[in-house]
């Protein structure tokens, strides 16, 4: 069992302490936000959590109690939490795209990310699309250009997200060429604001001239989709790999189970579903 | 002495109607235009891939040349005539897109999203205020939300420091009864100056741009021929002459602006923007006018009319950006006509 403790009490932080709650392997011994009777306070105080509202004061205040913190705040606010963490020996998993070390994306890197002190969880989008990103660039030998373009709801993307438009799109990036023989990767995020809201969408392409190897495709794929249902059951693939006029593409659906915001907001559940994977193996190694 | 113009031209002939000729603009193209518009005295020359800065992707189509090609070549033959760009969060990022264009000496940048989503352009407007640059908000799809929500977006634009905030009608869907309506609300509730910019699907795009002077926009949006996606935008030319024949103060010199649109049409446009079934089902469905190109290939590839997919898509309230939802919509569609073939079979059986 891990004692752990999260920052940032928004819907990434929220969403994340109730996967946490829900899990065997971890306990939340600190739920740290910034603001007295917010959402996320109020829900964590029904369960029984500890809150503060002193934000990452709580946590430097007995650091040593928790063998791991989850930062669900802001890129800044992530940087400025592990330049005070990182001396005083702890370890941190990223919510952030704040892109300080080795980035997981649990399908395809899990166990290296088990002894390193400081993971980004790379973004919601980084970690639906990128899988299947990797899945192309196999079964192609090396690849000029992918795209992924996620499609998020409204009311699912808070204030934090929207103040870190670029450093989204930089660190989806990042992650696409770590996983993938791609010259070029670029990332787009576009957020809908229909309601109720539409569920978190991902589509991967490359341009048509890439020889991709459709069969092989077809069936990593739909591996892949099956490897990452194990941990968000929400996750499926609505356009199987195909070909249009001028492109490959698939489309990645992501509900959620409805913890913290409604199921269309896989969007956080891609996250903090991954973000557990990873300290539940955490977990298992300790023992 | 010369009275002080009441309108701003927008002229987006490089910009907006690049998605008409799916962002293929060359340099020289570029270079001519913007010749042309200089010497029509129009005073924002935009430039770019049609969805603006670092918008080039598969998702909604490939530039023939980079942004810093684009603004290189326009900017060399500009002098009063200002160069603008537009730039969405989520397509261009500060350090990647926005950077290097103001390296190029560009003169203003409009930030723009979604018409309820105004607090992504925060980063972005504030940085440009810091910088010094005139910088101008974009309410995309402005048909989508009510005149109460555009206020109150336009506020969150005018409050990070925005000089200007422009309603795109980008479905080309409003009446003018909503055109006068959201305008004058605007232009009461704000201290910036307010602008429109209207698209030809229900053929009201040179009304709709005079009655939004008429209540009180100090910007208009206009390119050569109507020159843009779809049934295409408000053409230069008519507004200048209508503008004109109004006596509406503009820096607009009447018959160089008409040289420009007829050197455009001479030079890159290869259809001039006209409405037909499928252009007049995307205003009715109210779905961004960029959309018609790629549903009618769609549905060519995958042997589905067109109008459905565009309707659709209406339904699911799509928003700019979300080409990717066009092949699925398409294929979904395709997958249904077999399954109501085979029921109206087994019923006459």
């Amino acid at each position: 069992m891990l004692n752990v403790a999260i920052v940032g009490t928004g819907n990434v932080g929220s969403d994340l302490l109730l996967k946490v709650i829900a899990s065997p392997h971890l306990n939340c011994g600190m739920f740290a936000g910034r603001r007295a009777g917010s959402p996320g306070i109020v829900m964590a105080e029904d369960h029984d959590v500890t809150t503060s509202v002193d934000g990452i004061d709580a946590i430097l205040e007995s650091v040593d109690s928790f063998d791991l913190i989850f930062d669900a705040t802001s890129a800044a606010d992530a940087k400025r939490h592990w330049a005070m963490l990182e001396p005083l020996g702890a370890s941190m998993v990223d919510l952030t795209p704040a892109n300080l070390g080795k980035l997981c994306v649990p399908a395809l890197d899990l166990e290296e990310c088990v002894d390193e002190r400081y993971v980004g969880m790379v973004t919601c989008g980084g970690q639906a699309a990128v899988p299947m990103a990797h899945c192309i660039s196999n079964a192609s030998s090396g690849l000029n250009y992918i795209e992924i373009v996620s499609t998020s709801a409204a009311l699912s993307v808070g204030p934090a997200t929207r103040a870190n438009m670029d450093e989204y799109v930089v660190t989806t990036q990042r992650a696409t060429h770590e996983f993938c023989d791609v010259q070029e990767a670029k990332t787009m995020l576009v957020i809908n604001p229909s309601e109720p809201g539409s569920v978190m969408r991902n589509t991967i392409a490359v341009p048509i001239s890439e020889s991709v190897d459709m069969d092989e495709l077809l069936l990593t794929t739909a591996a892949m989709e099956e490897r990452i249902r194990s941990y968000v059951p929400g996750y499926r693939m609505i356009v199987p790999p195909v070909a249009t006029s001028d492109r490959i593409l698939l489309t990645i659906e992501v509900e959620g189970r409805g913890d913290w915001l409604p199921p269309y907001a896989g969007n956080l559940d891609i996250i903090t579903c991954a973000a557990v994977a990873l300290a539940e193996k955490k977990a298992e190694a300790n023992q | 002495m010369t009275a002080q113009p009441r309108v701003t031209i927008s002229d987006l002939t490089l910009r907006d109607g690049n998605h008409a000729i799916s962002h293929q603009l060359g340099a020289e193209d570029i270079r001519l235009y913007s010749r042309a518009a200089e010497r029509a005295c129009i005073d924002v020359v935009e430039v770019g891939h049609g969805n603006g800065l670092g918008a080039s992707s598969l998702q909604v189509g490939r530039a023939a040349l980079s942004d810093t090609e684009m603004l290189t070549a326009a900017r060399g033959e500009l002098r009063e005539s200002r160069l603008g760009v537009l730039s969405i969060p989520g397509f261009s990022t500060v350090e990647r897109d926005l950077k290097p264009a103001l390296e190029c000496g560009v003169d203003e940048v409009r930030v723009g999203t979604h018409c309820t989503e105004a607090d992504v352009t925060r980063q972005q407007i504030m940085l440009l205020r810091e910088m010094d640059v005139v910088v101008k908000g974009i309410l995309m799809m402005s048909h989508m939300a009510s005149t109460e929500k555009l206020l109150e977006q336009a506020l969150l634009m005018q409050g990070y420091g925005a000089h200007a905030v422009i309603l795109m009608d980008s479905a080309g869907a409003y009446t003018s009864e909503d055109v006068h309506e959201r305008i004058s609300t605007l232009v009461d509730g704000l201290e910036m100056e307010v602008g429109f910019h209207a698209h030809n699907n229900l053929g009201l795009a040179v009304a709709n741009s005079l009655v939004a002077i008429e209540a009180g926009a100090t910007i208009v949006d206009v390119t050569a021929r109507g020159f843009g996606p779809g049934a295409g935008n408000t053409p230069l030319e008519l507004v200048a002459a209508n503008l004109h024949a109004g006596n509406v103060t503009t820096n607009l010199k009447l018959l160089e602006a008409m040289d420009a649109a007829d050197l455009a049409d001479e030079t890159f446009i290869k259809n001039v923007p006209t409405n037909d079934s499928v252009t007049i089902a995307s205003g009715i469905a109210g779905v961004f006018s960029g959309f018609a190109s790629h549903a009618r290939r769609a549905g060519e590839r995958f042997g589905v009319d067109p109008r459905e997919i565009l309707f659709e898509l209406g339904r699911r309230g799509v928003v700019a950006g979300q080409e990717d939802t066009i092949v699925e919509v398409a294929l979904s569609l395709a997958a249904k006509p077999a399954e109501d073939a085979s029921d109206a079979t087994t019923s006459t059986n």
